[in-house]
C-alpha cells in the first residue's frame, strides 16, 4: 500500500477550510472520527469504573429496591415519580438500573474485546501459515476459513449454550472466539500472498533474515491498519453475537449483562406496561458502544487508505 | 456471459457440502459433550407432570432405547447424518407426537419471506443512496444526511426492532405488537390475509432496513469512488451525456457487481440477526421457533432449526458464487 498524502496537487483552489483540515491530516491518527469513538468506547468503561466506586453496586440483586420505579423526573404506570435513590430506575425484580447498566455495560465489551483477541490471535497465527507455508497447508486453512465463514455463529452457540444451561462470561468469551478467526485469517493470507513476492520481503530474504524476521518485522507493521480494522469488527460482531444469545434467554444466568436486562425486559411485557427506562437504557448503551465501534473503524479506514479523506 | 469454469464450481461445491458436513457434525457433538442427559430431562418433565414416577429405572432405560442413546456414539452418528439428509430431524419433545420437519415447514415460508422483502428493499436503497453520495449532481441534502444515517448500521437490527416497536406498536398503536397475522383472519389467499399479512411484516421489516442499508450504502459509496475516476465516466461527461444517464448506466452499472459478492459474506449476519427480530416480534418464524424451543428444552428442535438455517446461509452463499461469474464477464475465475 501506498501512502499518499491526502492533499493531492491536483486541486490548486483550496479554501481556508480545507487548508485547515490539509494540515490536521498531516497527522492521520488525529482523525475526528477516530477521536470520537474512543471517547464513547472510553466513556463506557468510566462509566464501569467510576460507578463501582460511586455507586452502591448491591442494588443489583434482586428486591434491593421498590419494583418499576421510572427515572428521576417521569412518573410510571401507577403515577408513582422516580426517586432520587434510584436515578434511573428499577426493574420488575427490584433491580437498580444505574448498577444493573454500571456492572452489565463492560460485561459486553469485555466478551467482545476477549473473543476479538483469542480469534485474531489465532487468525495472525493461520494467516500466516496459510500465505508463508503455501502448498496443503495453506489449501486445509483456507478451505476451513472458507467453510466456517458461512456458518453464522449464533446458531452454534444456541445449540451449545441450550445444552450446557449456565456458562461463565469467559466461557461465552471464548466460544465466540471459535467463530472469529476466519476473517483475519482471510485478510492475512491476501496480504501476506501479495507482500511476499515484493521487493522488501525479496531483499530481506537475500539477506538470509528468519522467517520468524519476516513475518513479524517485515511484514506485520504493514498489517497493522488492516489488524485493527478486522480486529474492531470482530469486536462488534461478538457483541451482537453475545447480545443475541442473552436475548435469547441464554448465555451467563446470573451476571447482569445488557443483553440479559433486555431479555429479561421484554419477557415481562415492559413495551406494553410502558417501563421504556427498563429495556430503553441497556439498548441506548449498546447502540453508543456500536456507533462508537464503528467510528474507531472507519477513523481506522482513514488513517490507512488517505484516498478515503474528504477535504 | 461468462462461463464458469469446473474447477471453480468444483471446489465451491466441495466448499458447500464440507459446510453442511460440519455444521451437521457440531451440532451433533455439542449436545453430546454437555452432562446432562436427555433422558432424565424427559424423565422429570414426567415427574413433574405426574408428581412422582415409580420404577423410574426401567422408564429411564426406556427413554434412553426410544432416544437411541443407547447404541454405540457410531450408529448413532450414521443415524444422525441419514436422517438429516432426508431433513428428519427426529419428533419435537415440547409437541411431543409432532416431527420437527413439520414445526420447520411451518415457520420456514414466513422467515423467507420476510428476509426476501428486507434484503430486496435494503439492497436497492442502500446502493441508491451510497451512489447518490458520490454523485456530482445530487442534492447537497443527500451527502449531508446519509453520513449521518451511516451512524444506524453499527446497530445491530434487535435494538432497532425494540425501538420501532416501542415507538409504532406500543406508542402510537399504529402498527400490532405481535405476530404475523391477524388473529380474526382466515389463512389462504384471500385479500384480507394479504393485507394482515403485510401490515404485520412491515415493522419487522422495516427494522432490518434501518439498520442494513447502510451497509451497502457504504459499500457503493467506496466503489463508486473508483468508478467516478475511470476513463469511460470522463469520456462520457465529455460527450455530454445526461448526468442521470452517467449515473445509472455508466456508474451504478459497474459499480454494483463486487455489492453481490459482499451479499454473500453479510447474508449469514443477516439471517441471524433476522432470527432475533422475530423473536422480538414474535413473527411465526424459525426465530420464534427457536426461542420457544429453548424455553421448553425441546432439542431436536434446536438442532433442527439451527440446521435449517445454516443450511439456507451456505446454500445463499453457494448461489451468489455461482451467478457472480455470470453477470461479471470481466472475473475470471483460476486458482
Amino acid at each position: 500500500m501506498t501512502t499518499q498524502n491526502a492533499a493531492g496537487a491536483a486541486k490548486p483552489d483550496l479554501s481556508a477550510r480545507q487548508i485547515r483540515r490539509m494540515k490536521r491530516f498531516d497527522n492521520p491518527w488525529r482523525n475526528p472520527k477516530l477521536t470520537w469513538g474512543a471517547a464513547l468506547i472510553l466513556g463506557i468503561v468510566a462509566m464501569g469504573i467510576l460507578g463501582r466506586i460511586f455507586w452502591n453496586m448491591d442494588l443489583v440483586f434482586t428486591g434491593s429496591a421498590p419494583l418499576k420505579l421510572p427515572p428521576l423526573g417521569f412518573e410510571n404506570l401507577r403515577g408513582q415519580p422516580g426517586q432520587t435513590d434510584f436515578p434511573l430506575g428499577t426493574d420488575g425484580a427490584g433491580r437498580d438500573l444505574l448498577a444493573l447498566i454500571v456492572i452489565g455495560a463492560p460485561n459486553s465489551l469485555f466478551v467482545g474485546l476477549l473473543a476479538s483477541i483469542i480469534g485474531m490471535s489465532i487468525g495472525i497465527f493461520l494467516g500466516f501459515s496459510a500465505g508463508f507455508l503455501g502448498g496443503r497447508t495453506d489449501d486445509t486453512i483456507r478451505i476451513l476459513s472458507d467453510v466456517m465463514i458461512t456458518i453464522p455463529p449464533l446458531l452454534i452457540l444456541v445449540v451449545f449454550q441450550a445444552a450446557f444451561g449456565d456458562v461463565s462470561l469467559t466461557l461465552m468469551a471464548i466460544l465466540i472466539a471459535a467463530f472469529m478467526w476466519q476473517s483475519p485469517t482471510r485478510l492475512i493470507r491476501a496480504q501476506v500472498l501479495s507482500m511476499r513476492e515484493s521487493g522488501y520481503v525479496q531483499m530481506a530474504r537475500l539477506s538470509g533474515a528468519s522467517t520468524m524476521h519476516i513475518m513479524f518485522r517485515e511484514m506485520m507493521p504493514n498489517l497493522v491498519p488492516y489488524l485493527f480494522g478486522s480486529f474492531i469488527a470482530n469486536v462488534t460482531t461478538s457483541i451482537v453475537t453475545a447480545v443475541g444469545l442473552e436475548v435469547l434467554g441464554l448465555g451467563p444466568q446470573r451476571i447482569p449483562t445488557l443483553g440479559r436486562i433486555i431479555y429479561e425486559a421484554i419477557n415481562s411485557g415492559a413495551l406494553i406496561q410502558n417501563l421504556w427506562w427498563w429495556w430503553g437504557l441497556p439498548t441506548i448503551l449498546l447502540a453508543v458502544m456500536f456507533i462508537g465501534l464503528l467510528l474507531i473503524n472507519l477513523g481506522l479506514d482513514e488513517v490507512s487508505n488517505p484516498r478515503l479523506r474528504k477535504l | 456471459m461468462g462461463r464458469i469454469p469446473s474447477s471453480y464450481l468444483g471446489n465451491r461445491i466441495v466448499t458447500l457440502f464440507l459446510t453442511i458436513f460440519i455444521a451437521a457434525t457440531l451440532i451433533w457433538i455439542i449436545p453430546r459433550l454437555s452432562p446432562v442427559d436427555p433422558a432424565e430431562i424427559a424423565l422429570g418433565r414426567m415427574a413433574a407432570g405426574a408428581g412422582t414416577v415409580g420404577n423410574s429405572e426401567d422408564i429411564l432405560a426406556q427413554l434412553r432405547a426410544q432416544l437411541g442413546i443407547d447404541q454405540p456414539w457410531f450408529v448413532q452418528y450414521a443415524k444422525y447424518l441419514w436422517g438429516i439428509v432426508q431433513f428428519d430431524f427426529g419428533l419435537s419433545t415440547a409437541n411431543f407426537p409432532t416431527p420437527v420437519s413439520a414445526l420447520i415447514a411451518n415457520a420456514l415460508p414466513w422467515t423467507l419471506g420476510l428476509m426476501l422483502i428486507s434484503i430486496t428493499i435494503t439492497f436497492f436503497i442502500g446502493n441508491l443512496l451510497g451512489a447518490l453520495m458520490v454523485w456530482d449532481h445530487s442534492p447537497k441534502l443527500v451527502k449531508v444526511a446519509i453520513p449521518a444515517a451511516m451512524v444506524l448500521t453499527s446497530i445491530p437490527p434487535i435494538l432497532s426492532a425494540l425501538l420501532l416497536m416501542w415507538i409504532f406498536s406500543a406508542k402510537l398503536r399504529l402498527f400490532p405488537l405481535t405476530g404475523a397475522y391477524g388473529l380474526t383472519v382466515e389463512p389462504g389467499w384471500t385479500w384480507d390475509f394479504v393485507q394482515s399479512v403485510l401490515y404485520h411484516g412491515f415493522l419487522p421489516a422495516l427494522s432490518i432496513v434501518v439498520v442494513t442499508f447502510g451497509f451497502w450504502a457504504l459499500g457503493m459509496r467506496g466503489l463508486m469512488i473508483g468508478v467516478q475516476g475511470e476513463d469511460y465516466t470522463t469520456l462520457a461527461k465529455a460527450k455530454g451525456l445526461r448526468p442521470r444517464y452517467i449515473l445509472y448506466k455508466y456508474m451504478i452499472r459497474n459499480a454494483i457487481l463486487p455489492q453481490i459478492t459482499a451479499f454473500a459474506l453479510k447474508i449469514g449476519m443477516l439471517i441471524a440477526g433476522q432470527v432475533l427480530v422475530e423473536r422480538i416480534f414474535a413473527y411465526n418464524g424459525m426465530g420464534k421457533l427457536l426461542y420457544d424451543a429453548i424455553l421448553d428444552q425441546d432439542f431436536p428442535v434446536i438442532q433442527g432449526v439451527s440446521f435449517v438455517i445454516i443450511l439456507m446461509t451456505a446454500f445463499s452463499v453457494f448461489l451468489v458464487d455461482l451467478i457472480y461469474p455470470l453477470i461479471d464477464p470481466r472475473i475470471r475465475h483460476g486458482r
